[in-house]
């Protein structure tokens, strides 16, 4: 029964697995300063798992394999190759944090993790779906809680593991009465037990909470957003990064494929209710994000209102919703990865992470100056970078869909977040350092770091104006959806 | 004609901003001499271009090029550029303003006299030739998307250039005010068109933003009537149309001079084509239904753009309104809806753009000199700066609407336009030249003539050979449109007329 087609499923996570078992057995001969090695072995093997997978592991046709737990499609493989992408991008940026980057667990806990994400990305049974978010989110609430002895790091490795395992298991709650009443866990099946059989709406309505709870939790909209500022702000910044980008898209991989296959029969009610998720999480998100003054704790409540924005396209329930949320994902994740890495690189030398010690970044070194206004543009939907034309493309959706309230919400948010992202500019290239030194005070920038972020910077930039070909793929991969 | 000439003219000034930012920051003159010759080949192309089209056939959309950038149903984009009777012009008044932005700019290392721009030349050009690209971009795109991505693109520098290089006193608020401004409106006008692209498909199923597609997309009255004023007031923000003209005086004093003159001379006419070429021409039906209402604003605009500008004491305040008042103009002008009007409203976004840009390099050349703008304060500047002198004058009769100056030539139309329609507005309007002579005659009697205050005495320089060559090729413009009014009416009516097609007239 293992074809070589279910060896190309998961050719992927086979290659992320063997990389971790490279890491877990150089570790341990490397002397201490050498240990950070075990991030350009994570980065660059990514790198190698990325380009074999897409040599041999690319998906043809739609096919359900091992047991019909995974399903082999464009759709997975491409959100695959972004979590790839994002976690080898992160490896990079950890390698020179001071207390996380020289321990080879946090390459491995990042892998593991990916491991999960990846198979988020292709389930299509729900045990498999809930084994492999257990699996993306444990590493996580264990890095997040990464640096021994500080607090806010703690707090937040232990406010992530709360919220997480309530959610996730009012998730499963959700997930065992679908079993019920569909007498199936594979998801293409409940689609058909739902179509024909008698759920009333009201038992699906609640089903559909259920599930939202822990899917709202991953991707962190408003209401299920409160653990984010905190476990930002305390985790080590690469890996709130990847909670923000990866771990985010990786939870809308999941939403879009739960909600289009399992209940297009209530439609009507689950679109509403994330429209309304949407707006909220927007506004909310938004508004937060004005009053503050840690540059993380922004990032934050900016990602709360990002995951509002994509779910536009979820709302607009159309194979362009979708691909325009997948595109959004994509946009995303270059774009936030360098948000996150700029403060890593400025934070990893100065120790300081307020908005207000940004001033004079530019003359400080002009380079992560630049970086800073590519990511932060891009957030604010500007182009030429990937925000502007994600954003075009959301909007356009929920147009088409007869949404266009929400994309006035949308619109209105866009508006308030041009504000507080070019306040943060403002500090970059405006402000200067109070004795107006900053020759005296420069930021130098390590090897991964000008690897990782030029990477970014050159993704959002490319998505933002070459932009048929993600779009394209992001297409193709919906189109495997159904 | 093979060679992509838009194109290199829209994405050259991208390539040398990258260029300029990958230079070492000590090397500031080799930045600006990589500048000036950046915008010496665009001044040289889009001239090209104008001649072209001056000389050629003198029809339709000459230069076209088209490249599918995005066909994936639903979306489909394409890279479609080309020039009418309407933009050719636009495109050589960006070229123009370019170089004289760079030469205008191009700063001393004497920390003494501080003229041009010192500190971070390198960025400084960078975000200005981001700016110019964009510009280019709106003037020359015929796909609705594009010509947003374009837009968006020449909004978001205009905040960096203000903040950063700006007058100390202002420039973090008017930055942000005139950023958010302009965002807002934009963003209004992109679900307008939106709105638009799905509505096409419905009516005719054709998928495509190609603005010459959607032309012919049949929308509705009631479509167009509800949708119009989104669209047309989303853009008309950056018009400087009042009543959301507020942003713009405060960004103009704000702004260092190149800047201003990006920004009066072209980014206005940003705002007034793309509300002209989106709203107005792809939804004329609600153009007619509105006419009065923009009539209306813009009728205001242009007697109180120049009531407040008489009544100003900040020489740059007073260009910066009385830009409210002649950006008005030009808004009256399109909303006359007729040939007349929309020829003159042509030739005013030239005529206005030189002028204007003038009118703001010579104050920042007064301005750096003397160190101050108030107009109480000044006095006697001919004397020691007579070249800026002529520049000032020059630009004060074509505010004026002077025979014989560019002015004349655009405003004249305009009048005749509205008095087409509404002969009181018209008369109404026609107030403004009055308030206009007086504080333009007034200003030039007392900022270059009066006796110069004592502290002044001495301190004032001679502007350098650039500033010269900067005003020179400002000054032509004017005069040469004035003088032989065929080098650019006519072309101003062939565009008009496929505008006049749109709405069922002529």
């Amino acid at each position: 029964m293992f074809t070589a087609q279910t060896f190309a499923s998961i050719l992927p996570e086979i290659l992320i697995l063997s990389i971790g078992l490279l890491v877990l057995i150089f570790e341990p001969f490397w002397k201490e300063d050498q240990r950070r090695n075990a991030g350009w072995l994570t980065a660059g093997g990514l790198f190698v798992a990325m380009i074999i997978s897409l040599l041999f592991g690319r998906p043809s046709e739609p096919t359900a394999v091992l047991g019909g737990m995974i399903r082999f499609d464009m759709y997975g493989f491409f959100l695959k190759m972004l979590f790839m992408f994002a976690a080898a991008a992160t490896a990079l940026l950890l390698m020179d944090h001071e207390r996380a980057g020289n321990r080879g667990e946090a390459y491995l806990l990042l892998l593991a993790s990916l491991l999960g994400m990846n198979l988020m990305a292709s389930s299509a049974d729900l045990i498999m779906l809930y084994l492999s978010i257990e699996t993306a989110s444990i590493p996580l609430y264990i890095l997040s809680g990464f640096l021994l002895g500080d607090d806010r790091s703690t707090e937040a490795g232990f406010k992530y593991f709360l919220f997480g395992a309530l959610a996730s298991t009012v998730m499963l709650y959700g997930f065992s009465l679908l079993f019920g009443f569909a007498g199936t866990t594979n998801l293409y099946d409940i689609a058909a037990a739902l179509t024909s059989g008698a759920v009333s709406p009201l038992l699906a309505f609640g089903v559909v909470v259920l599930v939202l709870v822990g899917l709202g939790f991953k991707v962190s909209v408003v209401p299920f957003h409160f653990w984010a500022p905190d476990v930002y702000q305390g985790a080590p910044t690469p890996v709130a990064g990847y909670l923000s980008t990866a771990s985010k898209a990786a939870g809308f991989a999941v939403v879009l494929r739960l909600f289009f296959v399992a209940f297009p029969e209530f439609t009507g009610m689950w679109t509403m209710i994330l429209a309304v998720l949407s707006a909220i999480s927007m506004t909310v998100g938004n508004l937060l994000a004005l009053p503050q003054t840690n540059i993380k704790r922004l990032l934050a409540f900016s990602s709360i209102s990002h995951a509002g924005y994509a779910m536009i396209g979820a709302v607009a329930f159309s194979q362009f919703g979708a691909a325009s949320v997948i595109f959004y994902l994509a946009a995303y994740i270059a774009t936030n990865l360098l948000a996150f890495g700029v403060v890593m690189a400025f934070s990893r030398i100065t120790g300081l992470e307020e908005i207000t010690d940004l001033a004079g970044l530019s003359r400080r070194n002009p380079l992560l100056g630049l970086m800073m206004l590519a990511a932060f543009l891009s957030l604010a939907g500007m182009p030429p970078f990937g925000g502007f034309v994600a954003k075009v493309f959301v909007f356009a959706a929920g147009v088409q869909a007869n949404y266009t309230w929400l994309v006035v919400v949308g619109i209105i948010n866009s508006i308030i977040g041009v504000y507080y992202y070019l306040n943060v500019l403002k500090y970059v290239y405006l402000y200067r350092m109070p004795e107006q030194d900053e020759e005296q005070h420069p930021i130098p920038l390590t090897q991964p770091y000008v690897i990782a972020l030029v990477v970014l910077a050159v993704g959002v930039i490319l998505i933002g104006t070459v932009f048929a070909p993600f779009f394209n793929l992001s297409d193709v991969g919906v189109l495997t959806l159904f | 004609m093979n060679f992509p000439i838009l194109s290199v003219i829209t994405f050259l000034p991208f390539a040398a901003g990258l260029f300029i930012l990958t230079m070492p920051a000590t090397r500031k003159n080799e930045t600006r001499a990589v500048a000036l010759a950046t915008a010496v080949v665009d001044l040289l192309l889009s001239g090209w271009v104008y001649l072209q089209y001056l000389l050629g056939h003198m029809q339709g959309y000459q230069f076209v090029e088209k490249y599918t950038w995005l066909n994936i149903p639903p979306i489909n984009i394409s890279l479609h550029f080309g020039v009418d009777g309407m933009s050719a012009p636009l495109v050589l008044l960006t070229g123009i303003v370019m170089f004289t932005g760079v030469l205008i700019s191009w700063g001393n290392d004497d920390p003494h006299v501080m003229a041009g721009i010192q500190d971070r030349p390198r960025e400084f050009f960078a975000f200005l030739f981001l700016l110019a690209g964009g510009v280019f971009g709106v003037f020359v795109s015929l796909d609705l998307f594009m010509l947003f991505f374009f837009y968006e693109i020449a909004v978001f520098p205009m905040y960096l250039l203000i903040a950063i290089w700006g007058w100390v006193k202002t420039r973090e608020y008017a930055a942000m005010k005139l950023t958010l401004y302009l965002f807002i409106g934009s963003v209004v006008a992109l679900v307008g068109a939106l709105a638009m692209y799905w509505t096409q498909y419905q009516n005719t199923g054709v998928l495509s933003f190609d603005m010459l597609e959607m032309e012919k997309a049949g929308f509705s009255a009631a479509f167009q009537n509800a949708w119009f004023l989104p669209v047309f007031f989303g853009f008309a923000v950056l018009g400087g149309i009042w009543p959301f003209h507020n942003w713009s005086p405060d960004g103009h004093v704000a702004a260092p001079t190149a800047v201003s003159m990006f920004h009066a001379g072209v980014l206005m006419k940003l705002g007034a084509f793309a509300a002209l070429r989106v709203g107005v021409m792809l939804l004329p039906e609600g153009a007619k239904h509105w006419s009065w209402l923009i009539m209306a604003f813009a009728g205001i605009a242009v007697v109180y753009g120049a009531y407040i500008a008489f009544v100003q004491t900040d020489l740059k305040y007073m260009i910066g309104f009385s830009s409210v008042s002649h950006m008005g103009l030009v808004m009256l002008g399109v909303s006359t809806l007729n040939s007349t009007g929309l020829t003159g409203a042509g030739v005013q976004m030239f005529s206005h753009g030189v002028m204007t840009a003038l009118f703001f390099a010579v104050t920042g050349m007064i301005y750096d000199r003397a160190h101050t703008r108030m107009i109480p304060e000044l006095g006697g500047i001919a004397k020691v700066i007579p070249w800026a002198a002529i520049g000032f004058i020059i630009g004060g009769l074509v505010s004026m609407g002077m025979p014989g100056f560019s002015g004349f030539v655009a405003e004249f139309p305009i009048f005749m336009g509205v008095w087409r329609e509404q002969w009181l507005v018209a008369v109404i309007a026609s107030i403004s030249i009055v308030i206009t002579a007086a504080y333009i005659m007034m200003n030039i009697r007392k900022v270059f003539f009066s006796p110069m205050p004592e502290n002044l005495e001495g301190h004032i320089g001679d502007i350098t050979v650039l500033d010269k060559v900067a005003i020179v090729t400002l000054c032509l413009f004017m005069i040469g449109i004035g003088l032989f009014p065929s080098i650019m009416v006519p072309m101003v009516e062939t565009g008009v007329q496929h505008i006049m097609t749109l709405l069922g007239g002529a």
